[in-house]
């Protein structure tokens, strides 16, 4: 049995634990400087979480099980996707047990326990999240899947270290069905991690929350493993993005001395897409919550085309 | 450039140009139509180019040239001053809901993929696979003018069918004779002209361009 693998995955793990905060403070802070503000640097998340986790916590009377058991649900699937998304190497042990099926469910799973967490207390603004939520996750899972599926058509598995190989070694590289699920794949992450044309993260206003106003009762530690976990998600995002897309520079082989290399590409490509996140929320207003179905419409419509283009053009 | 790249090449302008064809069926505003139909003239003109380059067709280059001037510069000049001369720039009315047109549109993408695959068997050109698209361009024009209610966004879809077939025509047979292309966009060039002044008669009889207006012309009984 071949260690370095075990080695690199929970390497890639604990750098996903650790990053991820950065990750998100990296978008804060080119957001403030684009709309001409100093910003907190890159290390505020650290310290909103650091802080989170020194308060106390405080619990409504009628809270259930569900509602403290949630958090470290919402955790846990987020740092066992972060080791199925090939993100330093593509030599890695889960994705041969777990591939981007898993995944979506993994995301759905998280999903489910936090709409149900905000009905859990009882109040009018967790229910309203949780009703958002679901429209707009019954509408971005299935444009999800036929996203993934279109790249794995050509890959021929659904598996991710086999699609980042496939694609790693393609001699096409304009492939009309690859853009398309691109595409459809931008404006679903969007939706997913709760972006600006979906959802505004940094809105003060319950009425216009759509998952913020589930978590509105969390307190201390629980609201920081969420925090913490919505922070993952954003990165992990970026990451499946980056695998499916541009695995360029993820480290083929299971050696351990391309791992450097292979984090430093990570770095930049996390860095740019970062900064083209910020460009599209800047430039973006937020939609009218009835005009979404026309939104990831278009993302079902992109990847479905994506899909029949790889039959009719390749 | 070997032929390789060229197919490839070809058959990405063609996902674009369907990609603008979708763009239009589910586009609202006016003038954004119009930017979608400069663009596929644009992707259009590219793609002819390219097919005339590979086959060695060179009166292939001419019209592309021809498609450039007249579906990249002065249609959408002309359909731009009729948006500005008759204040129409607001959104537009859609018959169906949008996410319904989608569905309906990748039904005909479907459909014209199935009615091409036989042609498609008989074929050996490097064109053959983007034929597809070209009847689904066609088709996508057509449930345009069927969708909307006003009289300009149907002169956009009618143009858009016409850029589809002339998409056909390239990847079918490498292009109809020069003689048959110089006619078709004289035509188009004309009725184009036409639409305009009919634009205008229709607005000033019924002060609008929404074609449901025109049920007035019916003889009451």
């Amino acid at each position: 049995m071949k260690v370095y693998p075990y080695i690199i995955e929970f390497l890639q793990i604990a750098i996903f634990l650790g990053i991820a905060p950065a990750f998100t403070g990296w978008v804060r802070m080119l957001k403030c400087w684009t709309q001409g503000r100093t910003s907190a640097g890159l290390f505020q998340p650290y310290r909103d979480i650091m802080k989170l986790f020194s308060k106390d916590v405080i619990l409504a009377d009628n809270a259930s099980w569900i509602f403290r058991f949630t958090p470290y649900l919402i955790f846990g699937t987020a740092v066992l996707a972060g080791g199925i998304v090939p993100m330093l190497s593509i030599d890695l042990p889960i994705t041969s047990t777990a591939d981007v099926i898993v995944l979506v469910a993994l995301f759905a799973i998280a999903r489910f326990f936090t709409a149900l967490a905000g009905m859990d207390i009882g109040t009018a603004f967790g229910g309203m999240g949780s009703s958002r939520e679901m429209t707009i996750a019954s509408l971005a899972e299935p444009a999800m899947l036929m996203a993934i599926f279109t790249v794995s058509l050509a890959s021929k598995s659904t598996s991710l270290s086999q699609m980042v190989h496939v694609i790693y070694s393609g001699q096409s590289v304009l492939r009309p069905s690859l853009v398309f699920a691109l595409l459809a794949f931008i404006l679903i992450a969007l939706a997913e991690t709760g972006r600006i044309p979906v959802d505004n993260p940094a809105t003060h206003l319950e009425l216009t929350m759509i998952h913020e106003a589930m978590i509105l009762e969390y307190s201390g530690r629980h609201l920081a493993l969420i925090e913490w976990a919505n922070m993952m998600k954003l990165f992990l995002f970026t990451a499946l993005g980056i695998a499916t897309f541009f695995p360029w520079g993820i480290a083929a082989s299971g050696d351990i001395g391309f791992i450097p290399a292979a984090l430093l590409i990570m770095m930049l490509k996390l860095g740019i897409a970062g900064a083209g996140l910020v460009l599209l929320e800047t430039g973006l207003a937020k939609m009218r919550i009835f005009r979404l179905t026309e939104f990831l419409g278009s993302a079902f419509l992109l990847a479905t085309l994506g899909m029949l283009s790889y039959f009719i053009l390749e | 450039m070997n032929i390789n790249i060229a197919a490839q090449i070809n058959s990405f302008l063609a996902a674009l140009v369907l990609l603008t064809a979708f763009g239009m069926l589910v586009q609202r505003r006016m003038y954004g139509l119009v930017h979608l139909f400069t663009w596929q003239g644009l992707f259009l003109s590219l793609n002819t180019a390219i097919v005339g380059y590979v086959a060695g067709r060179h009166h292939l280059y001419i019209s592309s040239v021809l498609t450039l001037a007249l579906k990249v510069i002065l249609l959408p000049y002309i359909l731009h001053v009729l948006i500005q001369r008759l204040k129409v720039h607001k959104e537009v009315e859609t018959v169906i809901n949008v996410p319904m047109t989608m569905l309906i549109g990748i039904a005909l993408v479907i459909f014209s993929y199935h009615l091409m695959s036989p042609v498609r068997e008989l074929s050996n050109l490097v064109t053959r696979s983007t034929l597809a698209v070209a009847l689904a361009t066609v088709m996508i024009g057509l449930l345009m003018m069927i969708t909307r209610k006003h009289a300009v966004t149907q002169i956009i879809g009618f143009l858009a069918m016409e850029n589809g077939l002339f998409f056909a025509a390239t990847s079918a047979t490498y292009g109809m004779p020069l003689v048959v292309e110089l006619g078709v966009a004289l035509d188009i060039l004309i009725a184009a002209f036409i639409f305009g002044i009919f634009f205008f008669h229709i607005h000033t009889t019924f002060d609008s361009l929404d074609i449901e207006q025109m049920a007035r012309l019916k003889e009451e009984d």
